[in-house]
């Protein structure tokens, strides 16, 4: 019972430092003073003290979807195993179930993005669900191509290593790791996709579909895309750096230091890199697949 | 060192030909350069040279066979050229009124040394016995025959030419292929080294690996095939043979697709070596059909007479393939009696096709009536060719294509026979409507009073000589020719 | 070692599949060529003089050479520098994923009976000529079909490499040679190309047609 709750009390509350060590870092390469790191934790704070404003055109479609992004993000996290220990509620073919509630959190907020009416919420959203066919292409084949390798469908599975006989070499986890991360690059719209920090309406892609939540309903939003920024800096580094030993304390501090780290390169990333034309976007995408075909025959030619 | 001569005489006169500047030089070093290759070709027959380089370079009944036409052909376009380049304006330019004819030449010192450059390299290919040394002379040639395509300069001779550098260098790339994979064949069970000149190879054929020894064949067959202008892979042979000089698309037609020819003969021997000739004939017979049925589409209807006598080619090419497909002594001797034959007559079209673009400065068939009467001797020469390509009795490729289709009958092989005939009728009939049209007629006057236009004896001559070959190997078939004949064909598996 | 520099060439292929700058793709091939020298040295059983001087040269004319030609090529000829493709990029790479899988199905097939042998050279050195092919096919200029032809040249050599035995010096110093020739007349005729048509586009050099 503490386990469940740790399981999800822990990314509920380090999670949100992510984009502050983003922001901090694109911050320095910028010369800036930037926001504090503790931001988020602020903006949240503030936001669930606010009242919502809803307007005259939405319906209950627009209510329920932060809620239900927010909650389907939870679930996933009941799904994501940690170092040596397999998730909460693991089970074969729990990687598909993975994907889809992704997939359902998505789909419910440009189902809300939809519902405002506004032809500038709907661009973001049609454009949000063209990415999204190619980014989930991607995620899907990498994540084929290491449940292929371990035999078995579930993403615990794939990752407790030592299970099985399956032990990747050091090119396909790279790979691996490299396609996971043009996902999560793509997924959390990060440059070289979409550029978080844009104030020109017609380059939004993410922002553009949330413009219209306020108050709680954006605090859950915000909340939610940290807790994804999360998982996918999770599965990135799970694939690099397994961690076997230590116990659980030991595998935490490690995980948790690696994923800090790797928040700070997506940090270097965004600073370094320009943003993508917007139809480059599924070319970026469709390599990302085309490495992680390339992935499964070496994992299949060892 | 006979055979060494044979390649260093035109390589080293090829070089001297950059550095030479005056015209009637480079004229008398390119005829020297002829006439001693074709006499040290000649002594070969007597002489039988031996191998050199530890049987890197050595001369058997095929290359024999290849280097005689070679010489011959390189003999007959030089002679030709030296009327030719007379002619042909190196910094003027001629203009017709379509602005067809807008052109720039080459400095012809460029011209003779990359022809003799590209004899050198087509007499390695026929010398060499190691598949490595065989595979850098067919790049050789290719290189060596670019410029020469793009003699005449403009937009269309440099479209032929860019497909011909860029299509025949990604072919022979897939031959290099080929090559490895043939290498691995040998190498792969035993992890020894092997040798790669082909006698080495045929003798351990049987050790070589079947999957890898079959794949390296298709690869040859592609490569060396592309080369060679086999169907689907002769797209750039039309626009190469038609668009460049005629002295070179004589040589190109008649000596480098032979060369081609070879190079995927000694894949079939090691083939044939190994046992597995059923696999590389099968392939061989329906490539070649598959090139003759194309060349037919293509040749009926065809206006542009330099393009036709081109699919010709390609017909005639498919057609030896076929009868080294067939297998069965009949059809390889006359498959390889038919390279003889083909590279004569086609070598003659091309050098009077050069007379009536240079009279007619037109190459559409409907621009171009009244040879007999304008031009007597071309007009002799083109009608006579005519003949002798599509197979008629007197002439020697009569005796061959027969050769050929009775021994696709013997082989059992009926309805390759059938489709074969259909073929050689339809090419007849397309070439015959084209050719004999250009022949008949009253030509259009270009200038006051009705002259007949002045034909250098060397214009028709060499031509003329080729053809009498093929008419006097149609009505008897010296003893010399008819051993290395046999020769050859024993050589690739023919059974006697 | 060798398994990284055969996954390095993999990548190159896929990459050079999806760029759409022609210096870019360049540099792709450059490094291509430096890979396969650097495979000469390693793959050797027993390195001597004669493997290093194959290597060096190699390197020096893969890696450096060629890629002179051809942007000497660019240069002269002023052409933009954007590849302009038949074929999309997104599709190039699904084509590339096409490839890479035949490439392997190829592999296998060709090995079946001899379980000790590495698949990685033949599946990596088919999948880059077939790339090479593809690139040739697919892409308007006559300088990224150069490239193309590079490409193709540098995976059957890697291959040949690997797995082919050793061929004389000689003969290896004439492949290189050759390939060499037929970069240097290319650029030539790609010189030529542009000044006589005014563009590079090899999608309308339709005079001669049937």
């Amino acid at each position: 019972m503490v386990k469940l709750f740790i399981w999800i009390a822990a990314p509920l509350v380090i999670a949100p430092l992510l984009p502050g060590v983003i922001n901090r870092v694109k911050a320095v390469f910028a010369g800036r003073q930037g926001p504090l790191l503790l931001q988020l934790y602020f903006d949240l704070w503030k936001l669930f003290r606010k009242g919502a404003v809803f307007s005259r055109t939405t319906t209950w479609v627009f209510r329920l979807g932060p809620a239900v992004f927010f909650a389907s993000v939870l679930s996933v996290l009941w799904l994501l195993p940690f170092g040596d220990f397999r998730a909460p509620f693991s089970f074969n073919g729990d990687l598909i179930v993975f994907v889809y509630f992704l997939g359902l959190g998505r789909f419910m907020v440009t189902s809300a993005a939809l519902d405002t009416g506004s032809s500038f919420e709907g661009m973001g959203a049609s454009r949000e669900v063209q990415f999204a066919v190619f980014s989930e292409l991607a995620f899907f084949l990498v994540l084929c191509v290491l449940a292929a390798g371990a035999g078995n469908f579930s993403i615990s599975g794939i990752f407790r290593p030592g299970q099985g006989a399956f032990c990747p070499g050091l090119m396909v986890r790279v790979l691996a790791a490299v396609v996971f991360f043009e996902v999560l690059l793509a997924e959390n719209a990060r440059l070289p996709v979409d550029d978080p920090n844009t104030h020109l309406e017609l380059t939004m892609i993410h922002e553009s579909m949330i413009l219209d939540h306020s108050g709680p309903d954006m605090a859950f939003i915000l909340w939610a895309h940290a807790l994804k920024m999360w998982i996918f800096g999770l599965l990135v580094v799970q694939v690099i750096v397994p961690v076997t030993a230590g116990g659980i304390w030991g595998q935490a501090g490690v995980t948790l230091l690696a994923i800090f780290l790797m928040a700070v390169i997506v940090g270097i990333v965004e600073s370094v890199m320009a943003r993508l034309k917007l139809c480059r976007i599924p070319v970026f995408l469709l390599g990302a697949s085309a490495i992680a075909v390339v992935a499964y025959g070496l994992s299949v030619m060892r | 060192m006979l055979l060494a001569a044979l390649v260093l005489i035109p390589v080293l006169c090829g070089t001297a030909e950059f550095l030479v500047r005056d015209v009637r030089l480079g004229r008398l070093i390119l005829i020297t350069a002829a006439v001693s290759h074709a006499a040290l070709a000649a002594s070969a027959w007597i002489l039988s040279p031996p191998g050199i380089f530890g049987g890197w370079l050595a001369l058997d009944s095929l290359g024999l066979l290849f280097l005689s036409i070679t010489s011959l052909l390189f003999l007959a376009a030089s002679f030709y050229g030296l009327n030719y380049l007379k002619h042909a304006p190196v910094s003027g330019k001629t203009e017709d009124e379509e602005g067809e004819f807008f052109f720039l030449n080459a400095p012809e010192a460029r011209f003779n040394g990359c022809l003799l450059l590209f004899l050198a390299a087509m007499t390695l290919v026929i010398l060499s016995q190691h598949l490595g040394i065989l595979w850098v002379a067919v790049e050789m040639t290719t290189l060596a025959s670019a410029p020469l395509i793009y003699y005449h300069r403009h937009t269309r001779s440099l479209e032929a030419t860019w497909k011909y550098l860029l299509l025949c260098s990604v072919g022979i790339a897939v031959a290099l292929l080929g090559n490895f994979f043939l290498s691995v064949a040998a190498t792969i069970e035993t992890r020894k080294p092997v040798s790669f000149i082909l006698i080495d190879l045929m003798s351990e054929a049987v050790y070589l690996d079947v999957m890898w020894l079959k794949a390296a064949f298709v690869c040859f067959l592609v490569g060396y095939g592309a080369k060679m202008g086999l169907a689907p892979m002769h797209t750039w042979l039309p626009d190469a043979h038609s668009e460049s000089p005629s002295m070179v698309s004589a040589l190109l037609s008649g000596a480098l697709l032979n060369c081609a020819f070879l190079a995927l003969l000694r894949a079939h021997q090691i083939c044939v070596a190994a046992g597995q000739s059923v696999f590389s004939r099968g392939l061989l017979a329906g490539f070649g059909i598959f090139s003759m049925v194309i060349a037919a589409i293509f040749i009926l209807g065809q206006k542009d007479y330099k393009r036709l006598l081109a699919y010709s080619s390609v017909e005639h090419m498919g057609l030896l393939a076929f009868g080294v497909g067939v297998g069965g002594g009949v059809s390889v001797f006359g498959a390889l009696f038919h390279a003889v034959n083909h590279s004569l007559t086609k070598a003659a079209l091309f050098l009077a096709s050069g007379n009536i673009l240079r009279a007619y400065q037109s190459k559409i068939c409907g621009h171009v009536k009244g040879l007999s009467s304008r031009m007597p001797a071309t007009g002799f020469l083109w009608a006579a060719g005519l003949f002798a390509i599509t197979g008629m009795p007197p002439f020697g490729t009569f005796m061959s294509k027969l050769m050929i289709l009775t021994g696709a009958l013997a082989a059992g092989k009926y309805l390759m026979f059938g489709i074969c005939l259909t073929v050689l009728t339809a090419v007849f009939w397309g070439m015959a409507r084209a050719m004999l049209t250009m022949v008949q007629g009253d030509w259009i006057e270009i200038g006051p009073g009705c002259v007949r236009d002045r034909e250098p004896v060397l214009s028709f001559l060499p031509g003329f000589l080729l053809l009498l070959i093929v008419l006097g190997l149609g009505m008897m078939m010296p003893d010399w020719l008819d051993q290395v004949l046999r020769e050859a064909s024993l050589s690739l598996g023919a059974l006697p | 070692m060798i398994h990284l520099i055969w996954v390095l060439l993999l990548l190159s292929g896929l990459l050079l599949l999806g760029s759409s700058r022609m210096m870019h793709c360049l540099r792709i091939v450059a490094a291509q060529g430096i890979l396969v020298g650097l495979l000469a040295v390693f793959q050797a059983e027993c390195p001597g003089l004669r493997v290093f001087l194959l290597s060096a040269t190699v390197i020096a004319l893969k890696g450096f050479v060629f890629p002179w030609l051809v942007s000497r090529a660019i240069r002269q000829t002023g052409t933009s520098r954007e590849v302009e493709p038949f074929v999309g990029y997104g599709a190039s790479y699904v084509c590339g994923a096409v490839f890479f899988m035949a490439a392997m199905e190829l592999a296998k097939r060709l090995l079946i009976p001899y379980h000790g042998v590495s698949p990685l050279p033949v599946t990596a050195g088919l999948f880059l000529a077939m790339v090479g092919l593809f690139i040739i096919v697919s892409r308007r200029k006559a300088v990224t079909q150069v490239l193309g032809y590079l490409t193709l040249e540098n995976g059957i050599y890697a291959f040949g490499l690997s797995m082919a035995y050793e061929e004389p010096l000689l003969v290896e110093l004439g492949v290189l040679l050759d390939v060499f020739a037929a970069v240097f007349v290319m650029g030539i005729i790609v010189f030529h190309i542009q000044r006589e048509f005014d563009h590079m586009d090899t999608g309308r050099l339709t005079a001669l047609r049937d």
